[in-house]
């Protein structure tokens, strides 16, 4: 009879084919089962890693499921109030301009109550990355109706769905920032496929390395899911955003640099 | 370096101070009666003399988060606006003060509630003194009454703002913020080049990471936070008290004015002291911490004591509990951007005798 196979026999560097990466906290994240957020901040912490940004980095967390972000990324932290973390971030950057300061934010943070702080920063070119996680409802506070809350869709504030006459519609914040002169980059992406993920990673990379470039401020919306606010399994609530959520948020680049932008250098 | 006479408003004042304070930061939002402060360092180029950094921001609350931002890297950054603005700060002031970060909030105070009048007042009191956002917190209260010391609290709210982290209000008025006065400015000061070890600079692999927050989910973990400041308050109480006398050592009768009511109360005292009557006064210049020894100390000698504020009757209170029913305390008020006439407060006094 062959010997039972223990835990200790299998964990070996030989068959490693994957680890936490050094810029992530051994702290275990206190999400949901198949939420995104956990996915964002495991590339988020490779592209630091990988880009030797650790040393430069301070970010931004926000209000929302994503506030205690400071204990997952072995760098320093800011936590702002609702919605303010782009004003923090101006401040931040603008007075230790050589490090690499960027926000993260949920859409009741940067889309409702920091509206203003999100346009404002964006439209004088923060020379900032903000990543932007759109899931269509306030997950924190317990499935609430968000700025983003797709038309018809149902959340503890719309519990018969979004009535867009009573309600208001949706906003689509990147592409209101696109718009405006002082992004330089702006793209939508998801993290639901292994394939989006690594579109997401190259995103949050190449806003890393423009941020170098000091050319503005460089926006990165990614459509995620919430299973526990949506009321569905993982699987279910992916499905759920490919069929509702990417019609309505389209993914792909909205604003991409010329090559001979991405060359040069601003003072 | 000399120190250099000009004559400057009050709000010029507070703004070529702060360059000269070696300040990092200002980030600001127009309201009247205090827009000359960021028109004047838009107009000095401090960024060109010094390499302070100078935003308007969008609003007032933008404008208190990058100040949130900046005293999170362990710069010297300060705001400045009037009593609506003031009350929009409000919410970042309470994280500032839960971060434990340093910074200068100066309220060039106009009347109120709402968007009130433009003319000086003093009806912020409360808010400055008792917290004024959300939370057990206080802010270290400077109050001037001339243009000269709307320049030399600058520096002396930097200092006590990093030596306790905690937010420091200059609590002034319309009056001094527009008034014109002549001012000695101290030297230029170079920008510190100390990084605080709570400060976040970008983590090297020599020490933890900085978090700056004011969260803790932890109820037990949050009261001992509470218990911190408390400590830390009683620390300032104890030790950073600062009032003024102005012929004390007779008065029967104890005015007790700050800011532009002190100036009142002065030539107040004047003529009443023709007449007889010996008037006195004390002007707290700190009004957190209040300075409570002192009054209690006074109550003892004096018959009678009268708060002259520009409001509705605010510091009166602390005034009440300092002297503690020794003495019968009144108030003498005027509101909504009405200064008092120095005749009016003695003939109040008059009437109470």
């Amino acid at each position: 009879m062959p010997q039972a196979t223990g835990i200790n026999d299998i964990i070996k560097p030989e068959n490693l084919v994957y680890k936490r990466t050094e810029v992530m906290t051994p702290n275990i994240l206190h999400y949901c089962p198949g939420c995104g957020h956990g996915t964002v901040h495991r590339i988020l912490a490779e592209v630091i890693e990988e880009e030797g940004l650790q040393t430069e980095a301070i970010g931004v967390s926000p209000v929302g499921c994503s506030v205690l972000l400071y204990n997952y990324l072995d760098i320093d932290w800011q936590e702002a109030a609702h919605g303010r973390a782009p004003a923090v971030a101006t401040a931040i950057k603008r007075l230790l301009p050589d490090k690499f300061v960027f926000t993260y934010q949920g859409d009741g943070d940067l889309a409702a109550i920091g509206t203003a702080e999100t346009i404002h920063a964006c439209n004088r070119g923060e020379n900032i990355m903000i990543i932007f996680i759109n899931n269509g409802i306030y997950g924190m506070t317990g499935g609430q109706m968000a700025p983003t809350t797709l038309p018809g869709m149902k959340s503890s504030t719309s519990p018969y769905g979004r009535d867009v006459k009573m309600m208001g519609n949706p906003v689509k914040m990147t592409d209101i920032v696109a718009t405006l002169p002082g992004t330089f980059y702006v793209t939508r992406q998801s993290v639901h496929t292994p394939a989006n993920v690594r579109k997401t990673k190259k995103a949050i990379r190449k806003a890393a390395q423009y941020q170098k470039l000091n050319k503005g401020t460089c926006f990165i919306e990614v459509v995620s899911n919430c299973p526990s606010g949506w009321k569905m399994t993982p699987v279910e609530s992916n499905r759920w955003m490919e069929e509702n959520m990417f019609p309505f948020y389209p993914l792909g680049d909205m604003k991409v640099p010329q090559e001979s932008e991405s060359q040069t250098t601003n003072k | 370096m000399e120190k250099e006479l000009r004559l400057m408003k009050g709000n010029e004042a507070v703004a070529e101070a702060a360059i000269r304070a070696g300040a990092d930061g200002y980030f600001g939002y127009p309201i009247t009666p205090q827009s000359e402060v960021l028109e004047y360092l838009m107009e000095a180029k401090p960024h060109e003399r010094t390499g302070m950094v100078v935003l308007q921001a969008e609003s007032e609350v933008a404008a208190i988060n990058m100040v949130y931002g900046g005293a999170a890297c362990g710069k010297r950054v300060m705001t400045s606006s009037s009593s609506p603005g003031i009350s929009l700060k409000q919410e970042g002031i309470s994280y500032i003060a839960g971060a434990e970060l340093p910074c200068l909030v100066v309220n060039v105070v106009r009347g109120g509630p709402g968007l009130g009048t433009i003319q000086p007042s003093q009806s912020d009191y409360f808010q400055a003194t008792k917290g004024g956002g959300h939370g057990d917190y206080h802010l270290i209260v400077l109050a001037p009454s001339s243009v000269q010391e709307m320049a030399d609290f600058v520096d002396l709210a930097f200092e006590l703002a990093f030596k306790y982290r905690n937010p420091v209000m200059m609590l002034s008025d319309g009056a001094i913020g527009q008034m014109m006065e002549k001012v000695w400015l101290s030297p230029q000061k170079e920008r510190s080049k100390t990084v605080p070890e709570w400060a976040t600079t970008g983590k090297p692999p020599t020490r933890e990471r900085v978090i700056i927050t004011s969260l803790d989910l932890d109820p037990m973990a949050q009261e001992r936070f509470n218990q911190k400041l408390i400590a830390k308050y009683n620390e300032i109480r104890e030790k950073e008290v600062r009032y003024e006398e102005f012929q004390c050592e007779d008065a029967e009768y104890l005015f007790v004015a700050y800011g532009t009511s002190a100036r009142v109360c002065q030539k107040s005292i004047q003529l009443a002291r023709a007449q007889g009557i010996k008037a006195g006064l004390l002007r707290p210049v700190t009004l957190f911490p209040f300075p409570v020894n002192r009054l209690n100390e006074l109550a003892d000698k004096v018959k009678m004591m009268i708060s002259v504020e520009m409001s509705a009757g605010q510091m009166v209170e602390d005034v009440m509990l300092a002297s503690n029913g020794k003495v019968p305390v009144y108030h003498y008020g005027r509101m909504g951007g009405m200064v008092p006439e120095p005749e009016e407060v003695t003939d109040f006094l008059k009437s109470k005798i």
